[in-house]
């Protein structure tokens, strides 16, 4: 169980997708600049991420790893390099899939978060969290804690940054800075804020 | 002539796509602490994107409208699969060094971005060289922030001593922040600034303008 715990709070805090690893910072900066957009797309992250890294493990198990066709008369065969095509037609599957769910239970919930579930597919954090799963070799047990942590993380670091911005509105800012120059340093202060959290 | 000079050079700084079209931003923040990662991803990411240019061109016709996205993906990791084949096959000490950042092209927005607002318009020529563009204006970004963090990090360009070390008897101390990455997003944000700075059209305009009050008003 300790384990567990600590690959959470390491992918959470420690490893931020956002701000370690630079992953899915495109629409981290493009939708940082309202705390209520932030909060939608940061929960429909968590909920692909919870989803894809799980199902891809799966996938790379049973299908793509060397000798993994094992069980179906085929030991020989090393499908690995066709990850990247399966693993993000995986994930455009899923979000397809997840909208199309959400449209029919939660109406209310897919008209908040709108175009931002259909651009979660291009978004790298989701790619990266499975490409890190593969590369670190987790198990199935770890791939959930992994994909919670690391949604989680992303959510938050985006939340926080949004809430930030929509102070920074009311700033004087020099003008070549404005926009896009001042997130960058702010982002880069979060992730050195975030790095304080290596020692736990 | 003019017309095919013009989206060869535009991208590099008028219409960056790190710095003005906000694009591909993740990689170029993660692979930049040395310099060999950094040129590597660039010559994949240059290759690819002037490859998927033409690749979707070519097909503009014929690719229906609704599942274009798909379509574009598939092109896409295609590409990435034989760039990280060959990169395993040459380089394969720097490719683990590239750990998932060469198969992240596949979701980098440069890629895509070209792809939806010039290849889908666009004969296949012209899609190629403004592909080559956006991977060079990309590379630009990448090289310089990389140059920046590898020489006053470690003091190194290429592995190769540049500046020498108080560990080794020299003169400079290594400044391990430029290695972290928050010196990362730091150099980007200065980098945007000076950019602005030196072409004023790219300010963005501020969401809210504070008013001045002058005492006089106030009485």
């Amino acid at each position: 169980m300790d384990a567990y715990v600590s690959l959470f709070i390491q992918s959470a805090f420690v490893e931020n997708l956002a701000l370690a690893f630079f992953l899915g910072m495109c629409t981290f900066l493009a939708v940082s600049k309202r705390v209520e957009t932030a909060i939608g797309l940061g929960l429909a992250v968590i909920a692909i991420q919870v989803i894809t890294v799980p199902v891809n493990h799966l996938i790379y198990r049973f299908l793509l790893a060397d000798g993994a066709l094992a069980w179906a008369g085929l030991p020989g065969v090393d499908l690995s390099f066709l990850g990247l095509v399966s693993y993000i037609g995986v994930i455009a599957a899923l979000v397809q899939m997840l909208e199309m769910t959400l449209d029919k239970y939660f109406p209310k919930l897919y008209n908040a978060l709108g175009i931002f579930l259909p651009l979660i597919t291009v978004n790298c954090a989701i790619l990266g969290g499975t490409l890190f799963m593969v590369e670190r070799q987790y198990d199935f047990a770890e791939s959930v804690v992994f994909g919670i942590g690391s949604g989680t993380g992303w959510a938050i670091a985006l939340i926080a940054l949004a809430g930030i911005r929509e102070k920074l509105k009311y700033s004087d800012v020099p003008d070549g800075l404005q926009g896009l120059g001042i997130a960058f340093i702010i982002v880069g202060l979060m992730s050195l804020s975030f790095m304080g959290f290596s020692g736990i | 002539m003019s017309e095919t000079r013009k989206v060869l050079i535009d991208p590099l700084v008028d219409n960056n796509p790190i710095t003005l079209q906000m694009l591909g931003i993740c990689s170029a923040l993660a692979v930049t602490t040395s310099l060999l990662p950094a040129l590597l991803m660039c010559i994949a990411l240059t290759s690819v994107a002037a490859l998927a240019g033409a690749a979707i061109s070519a097909l503009r016709h014929r690719i229906p409208n609704n599942i274009r996205i798909i379509v574009f993906m598939t092109i896409i990791a295609s590409l990435v699969i034989l760039v990280d084949q060959v990169l395993k096959a040459y380089a394969f000490e720097t490719s683990k060094q590239l750990s998932v950042f060469v198969g992240l092209i596949i979701t980098n927005c440069i890629v895509l971005g070209r792809a939806e607002a010039f290849a889908m318009k666009n004969g296949v020529v012209m899609s190629f060289i403004d592909g080559l563009g956006n991977g060079l204006g990309y590379s630009l970004i990448l090289i310089s922030v990389a140059t920046l963090r590898e020489l006053f990090g470690a003091g190194t360009l290429l592995g190769y001593p540049i500046l020498e070390l108080t560990s080794n008897g020299g003169w400079y101390e290594a400044n391990g922040l430029m290695l972290l990455p928050p010196s990362a997003f730091f150099i980007i944000g200065l980098l945007i600034w000076g950019i602005r700075t030196w072409r004023r059209q790219q300010v963005e305009k501020p969401e809210y303008q504070i008013h001045e009050v002058h005492r006089t008003e106030v009485f």
